[in-house]
């Protein structure tokens, strides 16, 4: 406590001020109650298929890939398909996320499906995205068990799910529906926003996918 | 803190030009960031609005920085994490052992977090016997190397592939030795797996914070590789260091700034994880870690508040001021001779270590502007290596040979008549005996010049002669008006 009254002393001494002045604290109370907009780029400011759209333009632009399929029905076999075409083994790692588990895995008979935190170092995850934002080609993943945050780092390759219409054009509209969701001024513990696979370009500035993270992330985007 | 080299700036950077790797590695700086972040800037339209709207969120938020601290300071306890004061960087150091000590830590994983560098914190950990283990990929060849970062977003610029190699084949010894090493994808390969089992074993996990949300009490990390995620994830502890200007007020500000930061450091639209950390992990979640805790480091920015300094506390260290200059292009980081190089480090080194001992670095700058023309937060920083420049002055910390030559200059400077004829009469004379030869290979009292180049030889007139005369041929012709 000691620590934080002279701090706080020294903050308010040298910006002249003495805490109790009505104005300021209407000012930073009315700022953290409606946070102002500031700007939105033009760029994702579309209907709801050019969204989808350039969001796919966008990911693809940072190495990830992406698919496109129809319903959340499809994904088994899109899932089955993409691991046979980089010859990777049938299996995945997912959380509890009930829009995962409501999908028809028996599609795919030879995938197996494991509900756990990936170990081995070249796994494949699957997590639902709660949004996506089109202006970057971002997706938005919370954590909790529908959906672990390890599940996002550990895996060699990162397949996420995402629903065409949770895809955003700004990243202001993500925080409106995060607070509505998860109640105003609370988060859940984590809040990933991912653009493409991990990379390093620390050696020599030379680009290389696959640092800690997922070494190739693969987003299928439903609808 | 780590050993302050700057006094010794000259002849840190006699060294660095001298020195082959190094220059090497620097010509990758001047060709790489410098296209990425022109091109980034303009594919977003609204790039340059965008700067003047980070800058005013975070001017804002300074002038309430008091109100801001405690809102953000009670959202963090709300949601079960721990906020920690330290003004200096030895109470951060000790509150972070004590952290460590409870849990029995016996190592430590650290995201890349420079002001783990202002306050030397890796040093101490050793010696209280805790390892700390750098993840990121350029932080991690460092430590190895027994080096500080040369630069606030690419800690290894400075070392070449071979180098990197060499490392490897020294310290990773459990190792085939016959291995090639060739590819700059085989190295990252092999730190990735050494690494791999060091997130999992760790104890606690550091990190530092590119924003602070007043609104959530979340802790914002940036980067490419997912290096502080595993940091922060996997261990029972998530430590984050943050100074205290790195407060935001929302969610929405951090986005306006998010859009400058990773398009003016490294050309990126976004950097690949930007990750919200709030409070310990819930009762039901699976993983993340089981405390969270925040230090709030002080160490000289309360005193920066409200004087002419207080912009460069607006700084998210992007690099770009660095990525831009050419005196760190010339002589790389470590010739600073402290944690912070380039531009942003000539301003705030001063501020933080005193103008005493970092009152070189304001003077290695050729103002020649680029550093302010890029810098996303439009920090003045050429006014503000102008005005250590006038502290150093003030405090009489110059050598004596500088301060007579501005007095003298300043005497004739004072007193235009004089200083016209002055110059007029020695601008002639050396016209005169240089009318030959065309350059100077040497002159009395400017030896320092001379040495490393020519001197042009005047044409025989003043700036202010010529100029006159164009005035008045110009009014003479009918075209003055």
């Amino acid at each position: 406590m000691g620590s934080k009254s002279t701090i706080m002393n020294k903050v308010r001494s040298s910006l002249s001020v003495n805490g109790g002045d009505a104005d300021r604290k209407k000012a930073v109370a009315k700022r953290l109650n409606k946070p102002p907009q500031g700007i939105i780029p033009k760029r994702g400011q579309l209907n709801e298929d050019a969204r989808r759209d350039l969001f796919i333009e966008m990911a693809e632009r940072v190495q990830a890939t992406t698919d496109r399929v129809n319903s959340a029905d499809d994904v088994p076999t899109a899932v089955a398909n993409y691991l046979r075409n980089h010859n990777l083994e049938q299996i995945i790692h997912v959380g509890s996320d009930p829009r995962v588990s409501a999908m028809p895995w028996d599609k795919a008979p030879q995938l197996e499906v494991l509900d756990d935190i990936c170990t081995r170092a070249d796994s494949v995850t699957l997590t639902h995205a709660f949004a996506g934002v089109a202006e970057s080609g971002t997706a938005i993943m919370t954590s909790g068990p529908d959906n672990p945050t390890s599940n996002n780092f550990l895996p060699q390759t990162h397949i996420v799910v995402l629903n065409a219409p949770d895809i955003k054009g700004d990243y202001e509209s993500v925080w409106q529906r995060l607070r509505t969701v998860h109640g105003k001024g609370t988060m859940p513990r984590t809040v990933n926003m991912i653009t493409g696979p991990s990379r390093s370009a620390d050696i020599e500035q030379t680009l290389i996918l696959g640092a800690h993270g997922p070494r190739a992330l693969h987003v299928i985007v439903v609808g | 803190m780590v050993e302050v080299t700057t006094p010794n700036f000259k002849e840190n950077t006699k060294a660095a030009l001298a020195d082959a790797n190094l220059q090497k590695a620097l010509g990758k700086v001047r060709t790489g960031f410098i296209g990425k972040r022109a091109d980034a800037a303009a594919a977003l339209p609204e790039f340059e609005n965008l700067r003047d709207k980070a800058r005013d969120i975070k001017n804002h938020t300074l002038a309430h920085l008091d109100l801001y601290l405690e809102a953000y300071e009670k959202k963090v306890t709300d949601s079960g994490g721990h906020v920690h004061w330290a003004e200096t960087a030895t109470d951060a150091q000790q509150i972070i052992l004590d952290i460590c000590r409870k849990v029995d830590a016996k190592t430590a994983t650290k995201g890349k977090s420079i002001l783990t560098e202002e306050i030397g914190l890796n040093d101490f950990l050793s010696k209280e016997g805790i390892e700390p283990i750098e993840t990121d990929l350029g932080e991690y060849i460092i430590q190895l190397r027994g080096e500080a970062p040369s630069h606030i977003i690419a800690p290894a610029v400075h070392v070449t592939k071979q180098q990197v190699e060499e490392d490897f084949r020294h310290y990773h010894t459990h190792l085939d030795k016959d291995r090639n090493l060739d590819d700059p994808a085989t190295l990252l390969n092999e730190a990735r797996a050494i690494l791999r089992q060091k997130y999992l074993d760790a104890d606690v996990g550091i990190t530092g914070a590119n924003f602070l949300v007043a609104e959530t009490g979340t802790s914002i990390i940036v980067t490419n590789e997912g290096n502080g995620d595993l940091t922060q994830i996997l261990p029972k502890v998530h430590i984050v260091l943050a100074s205290l200007e790195k407060i935001t007020p929302t969610l929405e500000d951090v986005s306006q700034i998010l859009r400058v930061l990773a398009r003016s450091a490294t050309g990126q639209d976004m950097s690949v994880y930007t990750t919200f950390s709030t409070g310990p992990k819930r009762p039901s979640d699976p993983d993340g870690p089981e405390e969270y805790h925040v230090v709030l480091l002080d160490n000289g920015r309360s005193d920066m508040l409200g004087t002419e300094y207080e912009e460069m506390l607006r700084c998210i260290r992007c690099g770009a001021c660095m990525n831009h200059c050419p005196v760190y292009h010339a002589v790389g980081g470590h010739a600073y001779g402290w944690v912070y190089p380039g531009p942003m480090g000539a301003v705030l080194t001063p501020s933080l270590i005193g103008v005493d001992k970092g009152g070189n670095l304001p003077n290695a700058s050729t103002f020649c502007g680029r550093c302010e023309a890029v810098c996303p937060m439009r920090i003045p920083l050429p006014k503000l290596m102008r005005h250590w420049r006038e502290k150093e002055f003030e405090k009489h910390l110059q050598p004596s040979a500088a301060r007579y030559g501005l007095k003298t200059w300043a005497f004739f400077a004072k007193r235009p008549k004089l200083y016209q004829f002055m110059t007029r009469v020695g601008i002639g004379a050396l016209g005169l005996i240089g009318k030959n030869r065309g350059s100077f290979s040497s002159l009395p009292f400017a030896g320092g010049w001379t040495k490393h180049r020519q001197l042009p030889a005047p044409q025989g007139k003043t700036f202010q002669q010529m100029w006159a005369q164009r005035q008045s041929t110009a009014s003479g012709s009918g075209r003055g008006a």
